[in-house]
């Protein structure tokens, strides 16, 4: 029999060594990962409050926002309202993996099969995180922004540059490219390109050009709409994106700091996409990992009946009229699919055959779901891999609450021959980021008149925008922008159902 | 692939510290307006004690588009009787609220815990020490230097020889170095042996132990100890805190009760500006006596009301053991404006000629019965005499309460930044 990697409940670091080092073999002998090599860190409580209050990143520019959302966690997790997570993990190469010290030793063993084999593998195998993370450079990006914040608020005052990132943090969501550009994303780049254009506009500065009589303007007509459009981009739907490249009258630091917003933005999209995906990975992944140590005979029976305590409780789905239940729990959803994709792989009936040609029977299990991990995101692998099995046994069905209909909310679709595909496509348009996140875009810019920004909000099945929230943003973009900006909501038809026009506040006098 | 574990606990906390003070910063006026509701609702004794403050979240919002109402599809699990084309009773608005920080809407409140200092920072942040003389030595901390043992490193003029010296020896008779009487008297044997044999044997012997002399240093840079010192705060920066109390029987419960809410509050700030408070309790009825707080706010006593007997405990404390040149004295003396009529005249010169000259602040606080009783009558004996000599000239701060909730506004006004008398201009 194989030695047993702890007893009891306690660890230390060669006991973590021993442990990564097993779950290691597991991982690649087993499972064919791939993982980005590991970092695993050991942290405190109050180090985890840290890091969730600066969205899990280990280092961040300062701003108060993450201060209150530091205050909010701590004053949840000081009246014991909410526990903290077992595990922070970074998709950075190394992958960083964070251990809350207070974890026993097979809570270690299990976030580090999830988090430094699981998510790592994910993040590096996915073609999401592939095309839109630089895993190589986030550390470094980070710490450059964290510096850049730094100067400009040395240079700019502390009140100026809070302002701009106020207004970019309201902006953020929509201040991502949707759409592969032609070129990889290098953050490494990044940081050697804004101190380059400096150095270059410093270089080049000669006051003598501004003395130069320039030519003709060329007349309004000849700018024709279209050309316009085209110049300036348009449509465009990244706002901070538009307002980098086109605002007016920001300086060539707000700029910058817009550009930031936007990388760190962009960095996190794929995370948005996959939750269910990548929860589904790391959860499938430390559920063989754990069996095949105990199998082994290195956890003994009573750490393997306590991991599965933890994992139950992560896996739970409740039921819709259950109080607890807030929507799918990815966990429970992605793990649930990972398992009936094993399931059609090895053993298929009849139906699976019809439904899943590909992949049933084809006995390759992880052969397939490393393809599944690498090429899909939730939306397609919902609407491609659900089976009527497991929608039989979550007993999904579909609601559709239209306020108009008098006779309350209809039950659409449910579990059966007839619903399952519509049931399987309403739960993947669920994840999909496009029905999500509002679709806004900049369509158009005033500039032979008042230099108006227009946006058009395309209403999906008649959802519009939280007024509130919106005058907030709104008024926000239209100080970054300095002249008016108005917002349209249209519907399908092109109808206009609401108009906001929001004027820049005047910027308050330099101290 | 080589795996790292760090082991990243003993990094230095407070990461979060900066931008915690950020959002401080901003949210400083509703903080402090919340910080103020607070202290009103709960005992003073617990003011120190920081705690959970709830502010509107309507200036800390971070606004998002978000989208609300219209159509809506879900897909859910568990269900149990539903079959296509059934229709569900809307039951009222069910959708439940998130309310994480910065969602929802704005009447939304955020809760928060702040530390003992920042909460006592923010109830104290516009109340200044009235303007006195002394202010000057109250604020300049000197810094002593004081031994506190050895190191191994420091600067040569700190070498501590005697402990060098110690170490050394220490090492020397560890490691069995010989001594030079050793060897001065194997030198002697060799010089007076004869035997050639024997000769060879002793210089062989002579020069093993010259050879471990050398490789022994008499003072290894091991052994090496340096003076250590460290700086500790003076103690100019003193004070004393006098509370004087009227016990006789008219004082009721209530009454102790809002003077030692002010007292709280003065130690509290009192606290605040000085490394070092003491407070001296002197309660009286005809007679005076230096009680403790137990004793002076629950200790049983009756009779008459001479208040310059008080006084007169008071100047012989302040005699005895706090040289005015050294602390700085606080006295607050709160009573229900009894005094025996003749008491007057002695009681306002004991005041003028002996306790104002020596004191910072000397404040008057006349407590009556809830139900702000004390402001409808005339005004009591005790006041219509301190009143006479403020007019006067003399430095007196005097106020009325008759509320629990009145204590901080009084002790605010008392202690309030007085713009006008201070050098520093207002901007």
């Amino acid at each position: 029999m194989t030695e047993r990697l702890f007893e009891g409940a306690d660890w230390d670091f060669h006991t973590l060594q021993r442990i990564t080092d097993a779950c290691e073999e597991v991982a690649k002998n087993d499972l064919g990962l791939d993982v980005y090599p590991n970092q695993i860190e050991v942290i405190t409580a109050e180090q985890m409050l840290d890091a969730y209050s600066s969205v899990g990143m280990p280092l961040f520019y300062k701003h108060w926002s993450f201060g209150k959302h530091f205050a909010y966690h701590e004053a949840s997790y000081r009246k014991g309202l909410m526990g903290l997570a077992y595990e922070i993990v970074i998709n950075s190469s190394p992958c960083i993996s964070y251990l809350m010290e207070e974890n026993t030793a097979t809570m270690q063993t299990l976030v580090i099969a999830h988090a430094a084999f699981g998510h790592n593998h994910f993040f590096k195998n996915n073609y999401l995180f592939k095309q839109w993370t630089d895993a190589d450079g986030i550390l470094d990006y980070l710490d450059f922004a964290k510096n850049y914040v730094m100067q400009c608020e040395e240079r700019f005052g502390r009140a100026e540059v809070e302002r701009t990132l106020d207004a970019a943090h309201a902006l953020m969501s929509h201040g991502i490219d949707r759409y592969p550009g032609k070129k990889k994303l290098d953050l490494r780049a990044e940081e050697k390109r804004a101190g380059r254009r400096r150095q270059h506009e410093e270089e080049v500065f000669n006051d003598l050009w501004r003395t130069v009589p320039a030519g003709k303007s060329k007349s309004r007509s000849a700018l024709s709409v279209e050309r316009r459009r085209k110049l300036l981009g348009l449509p465009q739907e990244n706002l901070l994106y538009f307002l980098e490249k086109s605002a007016p009258r920001l300086a060539p630091w707000q700029r910058e700091l817009l550009r930031i917003v936007r990388h760190i933005a962009q960095y996190f999209y794929p995370q948005s996409q996959t939750k269910v995906m990548n929860e589904g990975t790391a959860t499938y992944v430390h559920y063989r990992i754990m069996t095949k140590l105990h199998q082994q005979g290195r956890i003994t029976d009573g750490n393997f009946l306590e991991f599965l305590g933890s994992h139950t409780n992560v896996v739970f789905q409740p039921e819709f009229d259950d109080p607890r239940f807030s929507g799918f729990n990815p966990y429970a959803l992605g793990f649930a699919m990972m398992q009936d994709i094993e399931r059609i792989v090895t053993s298929p009936s009849d139906e699976d055959r019809e439904w899943f040609p590909d992949i049933a029977g084809k006995n390759d299990v992880m052969g397939v779901l490393r393809d599944v991990w690498a090429n899909y995101r939730d939306e397609s692998f919902i609407g491609q891999f659900l089976s009527p099995k497991l929608m039989r046994q979550l007993r999904m069905f579909h609601l559709h609450d239209d306020p108009e209909e008098r006779a309350g909310i209809r039950v659409d679709a449910i579990h059966d021959e007839r619903g399952f595909r519509r049931v399987r496509r309403e739960l993947a348009r669920q994840h999909d980021v496009g029905y999500i996140d509002a679709n806004i875009e900049v369509v158009d810019v005033d500039l032979s008149g008042d230099r108006r920004l227009i946006l058009h909000h395309h209403v999906i099945k008649g959802a519009q925008l939280n007024e509130t929230d919106a005058k907030r943003v709104l008024q926000h973009l239209a100080d970054l922008w300095t002249y008016d900006v108005s917002l349209i909501e249209v519907d399908a038809n092109d109808k206009v159902l609401r108009e906001y026009v929001v004027s820049p506040r005047p910027i308050p006098a330099a101290a | 692939m080589p795996i790292h574990i760090i082991d990243r606990r003993l990094n230095p906390g407070g990461k979060s510290l900066e931008n915690r003070q950020r959002f401080l910063r901003r949210a400083k006026s509703l903080v402090q307006g919340a910080v103020k509701k607070t202290s009103q609702e709960r005992d003073i004794k617990d003011v120190l004690e920081g705690g959970e403050v709830t502010i509107p979240l309507d200036g800390m919002h971070e606004p998002r588009f978000r989208r609300e109402g219209g159509t809506r599809d879900m897909v859910l699990p568990g269900n149990k009787k539903f079959v296509e084309g059934d229709y569900l009773q809307r039951s009222g608005q069910g959708s439940a609220k998130d309310s994480g920080p910065g969602e929802g809407d704005s009447e939304d409140a955020f809760r928060f815990v702040l530390s003992r200092d920042e909460f006592v920072d923010l109830f104290l942040d516009d109340l200044e020490l009235p303007d006195l003389a002394k202010r000057k030595i109250a604020q300049t901390e000197s810094e002593g230097i004081q031994r506190a043992g050895y190191t191994t490193s420091g600067s040569p003029a700190n070498i501590s020889v005697s402990r060098t010296v110690k170490l050394a020896l220490a090492r020397r008779i560890a490691l069995k170095r010989p001594r030079k009487e050793e060897i001065e008297e194997l030198e002697a044997a060799i010089a007076a042996c004869t035997d050639e044999d024997e000769r060879v044997v002793l210089l062989a012997e002579l020069e093993r132990l010259k050879a471990k002399t050398k490789r022994i240093p008499f003072i290894d840079p091991l052994d090496i100890r340096y003076r250590r010192f460290e700086t500790v705060p003076k103690p100019v920066a003193q004070a004393v805190m006098f509370c004087l109390m009227d016990v006789s029987g008219s004082m009721s419960e209530h009454m102790k009760d809002l003077a030692k809410r002010f007292y709280m509050l003065l130690y509290v700030f009192l606290k605040r500006r000085y490394k070092h408070v003491e407070i001296v309790f002197i309660r009286h009825t005809d007679r005076a006596e230096e009680v403790d707080e137990q004793t002076f706010f629950y200790g049983p006593a009756s009779g008459g009301t001479l208040v310059s007997s008080a006084l007169q405990a008071m100047h012989e404390i302040v005699r005895e053991r706090f040289n005015p040149s050294d602390w700085n004295i606080y006295a607050a003396q709160a009573s229900d404006g009894d005094n025996s009529y003749s008491d007057g005249e002695l009681t306002g010169m004991l005041l003028t000629d002996k306790i104002l000259p020596v004191c910072q602040f000397f404040a008057y606080l006349e407590v009556g019965e809830s139900g702000g009783s004390a402001f409808d009558l005339s005004d009591s004996s005790l006041w219509t005499l301190y009143e006479r000599l403020r007019n006067s000239g003399a430095p007196l701060s005097m106020r009325k309460v008759s509320e629990r909730s009145e204590i901080f506004p009084v002790f605010h006004d008392l202690f309030q930044r007085r713009e006008t008398s201070q050098e520093k201009a207002a901007p």
